[in-house]
């Protein structure tokens, strides 16, 4: 579904991303896991276009998205920003409604999307005439993936969409996100730094660092048999964590006791 | 009070006409210029210094600084135009500085955003940059507004009507409430625009429909108005008056409606009044038939018309070598000699002559190192001053330059000890001031003349017959008594011209 290959971005002599290539699948979710400065964003902006590639290609559905005027390819993509990026001046209905409107879909076909999308992102559909300054930041994101969906796209990126927001309610968008793909059998590139996340949602994630890819596999092919020792110390994060946790409910109980 | 309030519509009218247009014309540039300076780098820099420089011309200076510039490019250049021409200009820093921030404040997250979701550059712009910029430059429209209004007042001496008429004519003579009236009408009319461009932005932003349509059908029915009141005359095929102007003093308004009261009652033919025109200003109205006739003084046309340097010149040698310069070089037609002179004058208060034994220029000498002369904002640059300074050996202790209708107060109250006046003015007697003698000669003779365009010689003669009957027609003494009424006593300079129309036409009634 999307072929990157040898995907390269030098601005100057600095090269961010190096002779990037995956292959995700119809309907699979690949995480790309990363630090700052890994070049997973810049990776991820390549394969719409936000950033053009130095060297390399990116094909979707085998059609080289070079080829394509870049407003139009990226109306066949969902994305998901950072920093949410919704409208200010516009209501959460007429964000959701925007690339429908680029597309020239028919009034009442828009109208009845946002509110289907407001359902789908569990949205309370009476929040359609508000503006996105009313919203939490939970909802503002939910508005944020309903506007990327909008337009029914098959292929969906998503740059650290949940990073910001607190661990509960990063918790249930999660949730909310998985259904959501399953549903739609959306094929999907989501970029994290958040090992928990890229575990919890992957279906195989691909680790980089210094703008290079450095491993691929499903998540239990990364715990158990990491290529390295980058790789390594990356997975065993969570681990570490956990024993953490459990020296704290261990003290705990044993003060009780005393 | 009711004089001046019948002038109201005609000069609100003008004055709206050049705000509205100038402001539409300066939004119209600077909105699309500042949306290319946002996309071309380079244009950005250039464009915000330019309109800059522009703006820290003092805005009087700007006004008049059309006069010649549209008269080099053969346009229109005293009146309605270079008026617009330099509101405009005025007007476009603030707006394109407001629409160059506006865009480059919107976050570079909400652009990107813009291209995720599939905008092209111009819906990126349209959708995204320019709402988000909104508010910021009606600010800037809001402020050319305010602005616009307040200078459009200056357009006066460079002969477009406007409020300014109130405020140039009543601070020549005198006349407080005139000044009171165009202040308030002006600045009534900046909190109207500015308040309806802000309830424009209030509908857009928070989405008031009916406040929105309110705003814009006020706008709308404002600038139908003016379009309708500045295309009439043209639509017409109404006889062209025939053109009076006036400089900006007490005497010129009195002569220039007294004229005007002439000309009708001798032809038959309607007439219109130009007034407060900047001093060469006239003189060029007239040469490019702006203007069909306006009194002058030799003295005037032979220094910066003519530029002689020698200002020493008899009275009869002075008047033909004007009258040479009108006729052959402009075929502007000299169409009579009122009969009086207009000069400089130094004057002191009379018990200070008293005291220090002045009679003539030359006793000042001695004193001068410890007096101050104040006089007319031109004077001190004008060829007499030189000349008068040199003849008598004057070092005076300072010079200061006013507004000539202070000039005689500051006199009075003995903030200055010497004032270069003028002769036929009033405030001479009023103010108790004595006129020092110019035994040698140094102040040129300023005889005050009709001088007339060529198209009166073409196209009215009797008009020029009209002015010829008016030879000899006003001595220095009657000249002098009618500035006193205006001056002093507060008379409308209209009803003191009415009169002397009135008498002049018994005396000559056969």
């Amino acid at each position: 579904m999307i072929q990157a290959d040898g995907l390269t971005k030098r601005y100057g002599d600095a090269t961010v991303v190096d002779g990037f290539s995956l292959n995700v699948k119809a309907g699979e979710l690949v995480v790309l896991l990363g630090g700052s400065g890994s070049g997973k964003t810049t990776t991820l902006k390549m394969i719409n276009r936000l950033i053009e590639p130095t060297a390399g290609s990116v094909r979707l559905d085998g059609v080289d998205t070079a080829e394509l005027p870049p407003h139009e390819l990226r109306r066949r993509i969902g994305y998901v920003f950072q920093r949410i990026g919704l409208f200010p001046h516009m209501t959460v209905g007429e964000n959701v409604a925007v690339t429908p409107g680029l597309l020239g879909w028919p009034l009442e076909r828009t109208a009845a999307r946002v509110d289907e999308l407001l359902e789908l992102v569990e949205l309370d559909p009476a929040l359609r005439d508000r503006r996105p300054s009313e919203l939490s930041g939970g909802q503002q994101q939910r508005v944020g993936v309903a506007r990327a969906l909008a337009a029914e796209p098959r292929v969906m990126l998503l740059d650290e969409p949940f990073g910001a927001l607190d661990p509960v309610t990063r918790e249930r968008l999660q949730q909310s996100f998985l259904r959501i793909r399953t549903r739609l059998a959306l094929t999907t590139v989501f970029v994290t730094h958040d090992m928990t996340e890229a575990l919890t949602l992957a279906d195989r994630i691909g680790v980089m660092h210094d703008g290079r890819l450095l491993q691929l596999g499903t998540p239990r092919d990364l715990l158990t048999r990491p290529a390295d020792d980058y790789v390594d110390r990356l997975m065993s994060t969570p681990r570490r964590q956990a024993a953490v946790v459990d020296a704290l409910i261990g003290g705990t109980t044993a003060e009780a006791r005393s | 009070m009711t004089e001046l309030l019948a002038l109201l519509p005609s000069y609100l009218t003008a004055h709206l006409q050049l705000t509205l247009l100038a402001l539409l014309l300066s939004a119209g540039i600077s909105v699309p210029l500042g949306i290319a300076a946002s996309r071309i780098t380079w244009l950005e820099q250039p464009s915000l210094a330019l309109a800059g420089i522009i703006q820290t011309v003092p805005s009087l200076a700007l006004l008049a600084a059309m006069v010649p510039v549209l008269a080099a490019l053969d346009l229109q250049s005293i009146g309605f135009l270079p008026a617009i021409v330099g509101l405009t200009l005025y007007g476009v820093l603030p707006v394109l500085r407001n629409t160059v921030t506006g865009i480059a404040g919107v976050d570079p997250a909400l652009r990107e955003a813009a291209r995720g979701v599939g905008m092209t550059a111009r819906q990126q712009l349209l959708l995204v940059e320019l709402p988000l910029a909104m508010p910021v430059i009606v600010a800037g429209i809001r402020t050319a507004t305010v602005w616009v209004v307040g200078i459009a007042t200056l357009s006066t001496p460079v002969g477009a009507t406007s409020l300014g008429n109130y405020i140039f004519s009543g601070l020549q003579t005198r006349n407080y409430a005139a000044i009171l009236v165009g202040c308030v009408a002006a600045a009534g009319l900046a909190l109207l625009l500015d308040g309806l461009v802000r309830a424009i932005e209030v509908g857009l932003v928070r989405r008031r429909r009916g406040r929105l349509a309110a705003a814009l059908g006020a706008v709308a029915v404002l600038y139908a108005y003016a379009g309708i009141t500045l295309a009439a005359p043209l639509l017409g095929d109404r006889e062209r008056p025939i053109v009076v102007g006036a400089k900006s003093f007490t005497e010129q308004y009195i002569l220039s409606a007294a004229i005007a009261g002439w000309v009708e009652r001798e032809t038959g033919r309607p007439t219109a009044l130009l007034q407060s025109l900047g001093s060469l200003v006239a003189f060029d109205a007239v040469d490019t038939g702006e203007v069909d006739v306006y009194v002058d003084y030799t003295g005037t046309i032979w220094a910066n018309e003519m530029g002689r340097a020698q200002i020493r010149a008899g009275r009869a040698e002075m008047l033909d070598g004007v009258r040479d310069f009108l006729e052959d070089g402009h075929g502007m037609t000299l169409a009579a000699t009122l009969g009086f002179e207009n000069t400089y004058a130094l004057t002191v208060r009379a018990e200070h002559a008293e005291r220090l034994g002045l009679r003539t220029i030359g006793d000042l000498a001695d004193h001068a190192p410890r007096l101050a002369i104040g006089a007319d904002v031109e004077f001190f640059a004008r060829p007499e001053w030189p000349a008068v300074r040199d003849t008598y050996g004057l070092d005076f202790r300072e010079e200061r330059a006013m507004d000539a209708s202070l000039m005689y107060q500051a006199a009075a109250t003995e903030e200055v000890d010497v004032i270069s006046a003028y002769t036929t003015d009033g405030r001479i007697a009023a103010y108790d001031l004595r006129v020092l003698e110019d035994d040698r000669g140094a102040i040129p003779p300023y005889d005050a003349i009709l001088v007339a365009g060529a198209r009166l010689a073409a196209e009215a003669p009797d008009v020029l017959d009209a002015l010829a009957r008016l030879e000899g027609a006003i001595d220095a003494e009657r000249m002098r008594s009618m500035n006193l009424r205006v001056d002093e006593r507060g008379e409308d300079p209209a009803t003191v011209a009415a009169a002397f129309v009135e008498t002049l036409s018994n005396d000559r009634a056969p």
